[in-house]
């Protein structure tokens, strides 16, 4: 590699840094009920800049729900949202993007027919100025705009580990790297603040240690707050800086992993009934 | 002033700075740097190690994948009459240490964090380990340990030095000698702990120019470095040939994407381990096997009369019109087709080595237009004992003696070898050397070997795998019993993946087998057979049939040989396991270790040939990142269908 791209690459890659700061995301109060079921009730945390934080709980808790409301999917009866010291009542989906929050999915949403390339190129649409016609036609500014979007899904790539498979349709690919994938995609936005449902569910032990290296590597290189929510205790206690506990919808502990640990009610609740 | 390695990458760089001396893949982009480039570049490597304190004669070792920079760092080591220590990069840390600590090194220039967190672990217990110098920082940057230090730094210490002591590098490269050691390269120990290889600069660039000069190599030709820079196979032909022969080295982007680079690349001079081939033969079956039928039949035809006529073609020898027109038929519609998905398109010159290549392979191979040939040498003779010349390739055989070289078969068949590759000696172990270097200088390659009449030297086995096979009732000295042989035979299929065969002082011959789990697997889901993974799919009914039918194929060929015919596979078992090296059942070359191989499944080699119908075991295995686990199974045994021996025809 020539000295000049190096430099481009060091100039397309966010500031690095891991000095947990500030508070980022603040949720206060979240309250959400599905016609008589409360599936959320008086929900409050808050997200450092930098941390990784981790949402953990049993089946049903509400995990799930409370990164819904997060990301604009459902609108919580009460409660507010800061983000960046800008409160919401509710979130709207693309808002909550153009505002620098990506997520990957539990169920993948990957188009299985594109190529990985493809896909995380479609994680960059977002960041697109020239129209579709111009994009169509690769006319001009649309091309240069291209060749920039392209270098950076390729330092993606490369990142990930996923040269080989830059061509294959993600459908042919083995699940552990679809996650990956998923997980690229939701790079290319290159969020503030990165949502990852479940990123190691009916994962293999060393596909989990991959996954792990990899949210560490992100969260390390590029400064990305990482909200994750996973049911491996063992991944949650080694890689999350502090811990929020869900059981049916009340939110019933947070602290760092040793906090959590000792806390009984979390080991009834939680680590008593499902180990 | 006689050549090293330094002077001649200097020469290149003063003849031709312009020409392309390597390529890497990067960011999907591949990236060349100049033989200018490469000069300029090793130059401040070499100044940013002596302003770190490195100093002539010290030992800098080398681990990480084929990366550009690494080659570097060998030429700026040689370039301050240091020695290059290539490490295997998937050694675990316990390995490593021995290797570090044996060589004495304070100096080491790593590929990524991977190795970086391994030297760590390695520096706790030997604190000698001054200097960790990292090519990608990535995961790094919060790492403080005392005497870390990225590649990019290193070149600005190096820059820095060079602009204080401008004739440094030029006095240091002058002073280099060509009877220096240029390399220590460790065997990867088939028995007991590995050795370090001393080679000088003057055998391996002899060896390099042999070989330049046997298949007139030069600029111009392009070869893919993919294996193992601590293999000295890739020391020769990245190394000491890229540098006598001034070709470019093309560097993959990664060890995954090796197949698409190559074709992107179409090196013209290849070498890989029979592995490697079969590796790419299963891969091109399996994908035939999910073809349409029409082009399966187009295929299946063609290679038939590939099989019959192409090899004759290569070798110049004569051969029908009709069949050369058929064969140029074939060329267009399937052969070129099929070396252009291989990545073959260019290559003018292929060589395996490293372990006998089953003859079926190497026919395929031939058959198809490729020009693969055989050479035969070991770590201690700079992997330069034989070479094939064009025309004049065999299956049996390595070809005859190399350029400088002079063979002898000692009485009990091993292969001596005396001339300009053979080592000055193990690092540090006299003891050691004196038992391989004999009196007149010849090296002992515990091999078993014959010349034939023309000069051709065939390799049977290693001497110590021979053995016999306990005769008919009371005779002591049955049939002679070479399990190599036996189990290339059944690694050809495209099922099988490793194979292990026991028979010495046995009444018969019994099999390990581990399935390849890609085709098995493969072969698995298109019949709608489900499976849960390795162990589950290995001790299916159906996968034991389907290793049974290769095995009735391989005793079918066994009884037609002379003298093989008892050697037959009389029952065999599908391990639950892969042979692994991180639980070294493998040498990190994947050679089969026999003996430890028999000793850790003695359980099941008695049940084997105790007829038993199956057997309970539990293995510990190691992951990679050192932890254990057990693995445990119960595996049926199997009889395998046997046949007469076929008498020779009257």
């Amino acid at each position: 590699m020539n000295a000049v791209t190096q430099q481009e690459i060091a100039a397309a890659v966010p500031v690095p840094g891991r000095r947990i700061g500030e508070v980022i995301l603040d949720v206060q109060n979240i309250t959400l009920r599905f016609g008589g079921v409360k599936a959320l009730t008086d929900i409050s945390f808050d997200v450092r800049e930098h941390e990784v934080r981790a949402i953990i709980g049993p089946n049903g808790a509400g995990k799930s729900s409370m990164l819904n409301c997060i990301n604009g999917v459902y609108q919580p009866q009460e409660g507010s949202i800061t983000f960046r010291g800008q409160t919401f009542r509710h979130m709207n989906s693309r808002q909550v993007a153009e505002m620098g929050v990506a997520r990957t999915f539990q169920n993948l949403a990957l188009f299985k027919g594109m190529s990985v390339l493809d896909n995380i190129m479609s994680g960059r649409n977002l960041k697109m100025k020239s129209g579709i016609l111009a994009q169509a036609l690769r006319w001009g500014p649309a091309e240069r705009e291209e060749l920039a979007h392209r270098e950076f899904v390729e330092h993606i790539i490369d990142f990930l580990e996923i040269q080989a498979h830059r061509k294959t349709p993600v459908g042919r690919l083995p699940y552990g790297l679809q996650k990956r994938v998923d997980l690229g995609r939701a790079l290319a936005m290159e969020p503030q603040v990165l949502l990852l449902d479940e990123p190691m569910a009916g994962m293999n032990v060393e596909e989990k240690q991959d996954m792990s290296r990899f949210v560490l590597d992100v969260n390390d290189e590029f400064g990305t707050t990482i909200v994750l929510i996973e049911h491996d205790m063992g991944v949650v206690m080694d890689i999350s800086d502090r811990v929020v506990v869900l059981d049916y919808g009340k939110k019933i502990g947070d602290g760092t992993p040793e906090e959590v640990r000792r806390n009984e009610e979390v080991i009834s609740a939680y680590l008593g009934t499902s180990h | 002033m006689p050549p090293t390695f330094p002077r001649l990458l200097l020469a290149h760089a003063a003849q031709r700075p312009h020409a392309a001396a390597v390529r890497e893949k990067d960011l999907g982009i591949w990236q060349t740097w100049s033989w200018q480039a490469v000069a300029q570049e090793v130059r401040e490597i070499a100044c940013g190690l002596a302003s770190l304190g490195f100093k002539a004669f010290d030992n800098l070792a080398i681990v990480g994948a084929n990366r550009p920079h690494l080659y570097f760092a060998v030429a700026a080591a040689q370039s301050l009459r240091g020695v290059p220590v290539p490490l295997y990069q998937d050694a675990v840390a316990g390995e490593m240490v021995f290797m570090l600590d044996d060589a004495g090194i304070e100096f080491v220039i790593a590929e990524d964090q991977e190795q970086v967190d391994k030297l760590l672990e390695c520096r706790e217990t030997r604190p000698a380990l001054r200097h960790i110098i990292y090519d990608d920082p990535r995961g790094l940057r919060h790492y403080d340990q005392p005497g870390l230090l990225s590649y990019a730094a290193l070149r600005e210490l190096g820059r820095a030095h060079d602009a204080a002591h401008p004739a440094f590098f030029t006095a240091s490269v002058a002073a280099g000698q060509a009877d220096d050691i240029g390399v220590i390269l460790y065997t990867s120990g088939t028995t007991g702990r590995p050795k370090g290889v001393c080679q000088t600069h003057a055998s391996f660039i002899a060896a390099g120019r042999g070989g330049v000069e046997t298949d007139r190599l030069g600029p111009g030709d392009d070869i893919m470095s993919y294996l193992p820079m601590a293999w000295v196979g890739d020391h020769l032909f990245s190394v000491a040939q890229w540098l006598v022969g001034g070709f470019t080295l093309n560097c993959p982007e990664s060890a995954e994407t090796v197949m698409n680079d190559m074709r992107e690349i179409g090196p013209s001079y290849y070498f890989g381990p029979p592995r490697t081939f079969e590796g790419l033969l299963t891969a091109v079956s399996i994908r035939m096997e999910d073809a349409a039928a029409p082009k399966r039949w187009l295929y299946a035809k063609f290679m038939a009369l590939a099989q019959r006529v192409g090899a004759d073609i290569l070798n110049g020898r004569p051969v029908g019109a009709l069949d050369r027109a058929l064969y140029a038929l074939g060329n267009a519609l399937v052969y070129g087709p099929l070396r252009n998905v291989l990545g073959m398109s260019r290559i003018r010159v292929a060589y395996t080595a490293g372990a006998a290549i089953g003859p079926d392979l190497f026919r395929f191979y031939r058959s198809i237009g490729v020009n693969l040939k055989q050479f035969y040498g070991q770590t201690e003779t700079c992997a330069y004992v034989c070479l094939q010349r064009d025309g004049d390739v065999s299956l049996a055989s390595v070809g005859t003696a190399a350029p400088g070289m002079e063979l002898r078969i000692a009485d009990n068949g091993e292969v001596l070898v005396r001339g300009v590759s053979v080592l000055q000696g193990y690092y540090k172990r006299p003891d050691a050397t004196a038992e391989v270097l004999d009196a007149d200088g010849f090296f002992h390659t515990g091999d078993a070997g014959v010349i034939d009449s023309h000069g051709h030297l065939r390799i049977i086995d290693r001497a110590k795998d021979v053995g016999r096979l306990n005769g008919p009732q009371g005779s002591c000295q049955g049939a002679m019993f070479a399990p190599n042989y036996i189990e290339n035979k059944l690694k050809f299929f495209p099922q099988i993946k490793e194979a292990v065969c026991f028979g010495h002082q046995r009444d018969e011959v019994c099999a390990f087998i581990n399935i390849d789990f890609e085709a098995v697997g493969n072969w698995a889901e298109r019949r709608g057979l489900p499976y849960g993974g390795y162990v589950d799919l290995a001790g299916k009914g159906e996968v034991l049939a389907l290793v049974a039918d290769c095995i009735a194929k391989v005793n079918a060929d066994l009884a037609a040989e002379p003298g093989m015919a008892d050697t037959q596979i009389a029952r065999f078992l599908v391990l639950h396991k892969e042979l692994d090296p991180d639980d070294d059942e493998l040498t990190r070359t994947r050679k089969v270790r026999r003996g430890f191989v028999a000793e850790k499944y003695a359980l099941l080699v008695e049940a084997l040939f105790a007829g038993k119908a199956e057997q309970f075991i539990e293995t510990q295995v190691k992951f990679e990142d050192g932890r254990s686990g057990t693995v445990s199974a119960t595996l049926k045994i199997v009889e395998a269908k046997r046949f007469a021996p076929v008498k020779a025809a009257a």
